[in-house]
């Protein structure tokens, strides 16, 4: 009988060997130090500015008394929304048994993590007090929505650097034995994290039942994580906000963009790595029906999240509405309705369309289209509030970003992309040992249910 | 030595009492601390805070020195006291005489207003009217429900407070109030070097601080020394009624009224009523009216609207 172990130290076939070399970490080209070098400058200037606001105050963004909520918190909404397809594809993927998810599964783990990271810290930049964080916790009210967010983000960050880094112990496992020519640094660190893993049959077992518990676990707390984030506006009296379905219609929209993520990320793996045989013609059609039924199930929340106000009318709401189909909002408005919802269920409805380039232009449009989505959410409710805005500023009553707001913004955004890219220059972006596996199933040993 | 003990004792006193003790020139329980002064014979009758009639010797009245509620005392209400206001919309002129004495008050400038007189139109056919909208010290405040830290706090007077040593600026209060009735120090306030040094109070809001959400808070510390709150001493038209449900009493420094005969005899009602946030701060109708509406240099660049 082989174990894992032996075929990693050396009854070694041809075909897995193949495999390393194609899925092994490697060292930035060029093109991977340029694109390194630009999310850095974007990272460091948007902190730059984030000092500033430290010491200034929230008054260097165009945030004032009625738009009290501006980018920051669209940017928010739209990390916690894209964080949702570590439990799409880890999980619900996983438990309806779609054994095609395998190459996917990694890359929507790193996207995940870094933007419910990111999630929090703009939280932290939105707020006009950052230096009383603990607060949260010393002074903590249970009825708040914030609380229930906390809570519930904190989680969601646990489980999915579990589900991130449990799949991992293989590959580290794998790393650490056969890689030879990496730095010293490097080996120990793959030593430290497989923490002695050795194949056996009685540590697959573990960690395979613990994957399992880890893929039920996560899907009520990536509802949780969405719905709560929802509540944050549907608890408020608001016009646009005043829901009863925000919680389904951000979450629908979160496997939609979440999909988009990984479908923009699939393709930029492919082409940079030539990873044409792993992360085929096959995985982006799937992908392709998947975003077609994701944006299918989006399009029925819209409809019920405009239609239904729009027939009524009613008073602030009529406000509300109309800036969003005529006025000041409606190009935005159209733009990403269209392009960012109803576009993708055309092109992706052809099989053509489901080629790895078109998916990409449409996960592109889809993932931009969801962030100017989120924005339409935050800020237009607030620029119509129930007492007129009199006496204010011009500049009061449109909200327009202001340039270091934006470079913030930018800077959180080139944060979540530069964890992604480091962590795919020290960890395989596709899973290693279970490609693998899958490619030689009679290497196979363990079995687990 | 002894006279710092003394010093510190006999502000411990006062402070003490100045909780206890409630609006008007309630001063007789200061009495207590003062053995060797000369009565005059003549008394004074009083309400006891416990809402007895009691005669005193006149000379045991003192004016109460301005008592410092320090951020935890603030959190408990005056005790047996439900504060409340009524706005007469059918006297009010836009003369902004109550948004400038509340500006001078708190310390805020122009980008914090913690009073707003805003022009209201019901409908293209009815006539516009002025409208004083300042925090309406709701009895079901959605400010207060969704504050993660407890900063902003509901007392057991009915005034709705924050607590700007404790508040994190997350501006969820902002955006749960339907009256935008707070406002945000965006950046460093605008005050004295004597203002920023002054003790905090949450019963004063002053000193602001930058990153924290402020608003009108009912003026308790006026009221604790036997005042109105600034608008309405400022206002020469009557047009703001304060006072106390449980005595069924409001005053606009004029005249003093049954709260609930004046409510119902001037058909009272609450803005936005259907939001369920149950407000204390009461209007009556612009009819009647003292004077015609006239537009002011603001609205006539705006418009108007409902």
């Amino acid at each position: 009988m082989k174990t894992k172990k032996s075929e990693s130290a050396g009854h070694f076939t041809d075909q897995s060997e193949a495999i390393s070399r194609d899925l092994m970490p490697k060292p930035f080209g060029l093109s991977g130090k340029i694109w390194v070098a630009v999310l850095s400058f974007v990272f460091l200037l948007g902190f730059f500015f984030y000092i500033q606001q430290l010491r200034y105050g929230l008054g260097i963004t165009a945030m004032r008394d009625y738009s009290t909520w501006g980018i920051y918190i669209a940017n928010f909404v739209f990390f916690v929304a894209i964080s949702l397809v570590g439990s799409l594809i880890s999980a619900i993927l996983k438990l309806s048994g779609a054994k095609w998810r395998t190459p996917l599964t990694r890359i929507s783990e790193m996207i995940a993590v870094s933007s419910i990271v990111f999630a929090a810290l703009v939280i932290i930049v939105d707020m006009g007090r950052p230096d009383r964080f603990m607060n949260v916790i010393l002074h903590a009210r249970i009825q708040s929505p914030i609380t229930w967010d906390v809570l519930v983000i904190t989680t969601y960050l646990a489980i999915s650097l579990l589900l991130l880094y449990l799949p991992l112990i293989p590959d580290l496992a794998f790393m650490r034995d056969r890689f030879s020519d990496i730095p010293a640094w490097q080996k120990k660190m793959y030593t430290f994290m497989a923490l002695g893993w050795k194949g056996l049959p009685g540590q697959e077992k573990i960690l395979r039942r613990a994957e399992q518990i880890l893929a039920i676990l996560i899907i009520p707390v990536a509802f949780g994580i969405h719905t709560v984030t929802s509540w944050l506006f549907a608890t408020t009296l608001r016009p646009g906000w005043d829901s009863s379905d925000f919680g389904p219609y951000f979450v629908s929209g979160a496997f939609m963009v979440g999909a988009g993520g990984v479908i923009a990320a699939m393709y930029i793996f492919r082409t940079h790595y030539s990873l044409e045989k792993y992360l085929t013609d096959k995985h982006f059609d799937y992908m392709g029906r998947l975003l077609v039924l994701l944006s299918l199930v989006y399009l029925y929340f819209n409809i019920n999240e405009y239609f239904v106000p729009a027939y009524k009318m009613k008073g602030q709401e009529a406000e509300h509405l109309n800036a969003l189909f005529y006025g000041r909002y409606a190009p935005l408005f159209w733009s990403v309705q269209i392009f960012g919802m109803v576009a993708p269920i055309i092109v992706l409805l052809f099989r053509r369309g489901r080629k790895p380039l078109p998916m990409f232009i449409i996960a592109i449009l889809v993932v931009v289209g969801a962030w100017f989505k989120r924005f339409l959410i935050v800020i237009p409710t607030l620029s119509h509030p129930y007492i007129p805005m009199d006496r204010v500023p011009e500049s009061w009553q449109h909200y327009l970003p202001t340039f270091k707001e934006w470079s913030i913004t930018a800077a959180t955004l080139a944060g979540a992309l530069l964890i992604v890219t480091l962590l795919t220059r020290l960890f395989p972006a596709i899973p290693m040992v279970e490609t693998m596996e899958e490619a030689n199933p009679e290497h196979k040993e363990t079995e687990i249910a | 030595m002894k006279s710092t003990d003394q010093n510190s004792r006999r502000s411990f006193l006062r402070k003490g009492l100045g909780i206890a003790a409630v609006a008007g020139s309630v001063t007789a329980l200061q009495a207590f601390q003062q053995d060797s002064v000369e009565e005059t014979g003549e008394m004074v009758k009083l309400l006891s805070p416990e809402g007895e009639i009691v005669e005193i010797d006149k000379a045991y009245l003192k004016p109460i020195p301005e008592v410092h509620i320090a951020p935890d005392a603030a959190r408990e209400g005056i005790p047996g006291r439900r504060f409340v206001m009524v706005i007469d919309l059918a006297q009010c002129k836009n003369l902004r005489k109550c948004h400038d004495a509340c500006e001078k008050m708190h310390h805020c400038g122009p980008d914090n207003e913690f009073l707003k007189v805003l022009k209201m139109q019901d409908n293209k056919l009815a006539t516009p009217f002025w409208q004083p909208t300042m925090c309406f010290h709701c009895d079901e405040p959605p400010c207060v429900k969704v504050c993660p830290v407890d900063a902003t706090y509901k007392r057991t007077d009915g005034i709705v407070l924050i607590d700007t040593d404790r508040c994190i600026g997350c501006r969820f209060c902002m955006v749960a109030c339907p009256y935008s009735a707070r406002t945000f120090d965006w950046n460093e306030p605008d005050q004295t070097e004597e203002v920023k040094h002054q003790h905090y109070s949450p019963e004063t809001s002053v000193p602001a601080k930058m990153g924290t959400v402020s608003k009108c808070d009912f003026c308790p510390d006026m009221v604790r020394q036997g005042e109105m709150p600034h608008c309405v001493t400022a206002c020469p038209n009557g047009v703001f009624y304060f006072g106390d449900e449980n005595e069924d009493a409001v005053s606009n420094g004029s005249e003093t009224v049954r709260l609930s005969e004046l409510l119902r005899d001037r058909a009272g009602y609450r803005y936005m009523e259907d939001m369920g946030t149950k407000p204390r701060v009461y209007y009556l109708p612009p009819v009647n009216r003292a004077f015609p509406f006239e537009d002011d240099e603001f609205t006539k660049q705006n418009g108007s609207k409902s």
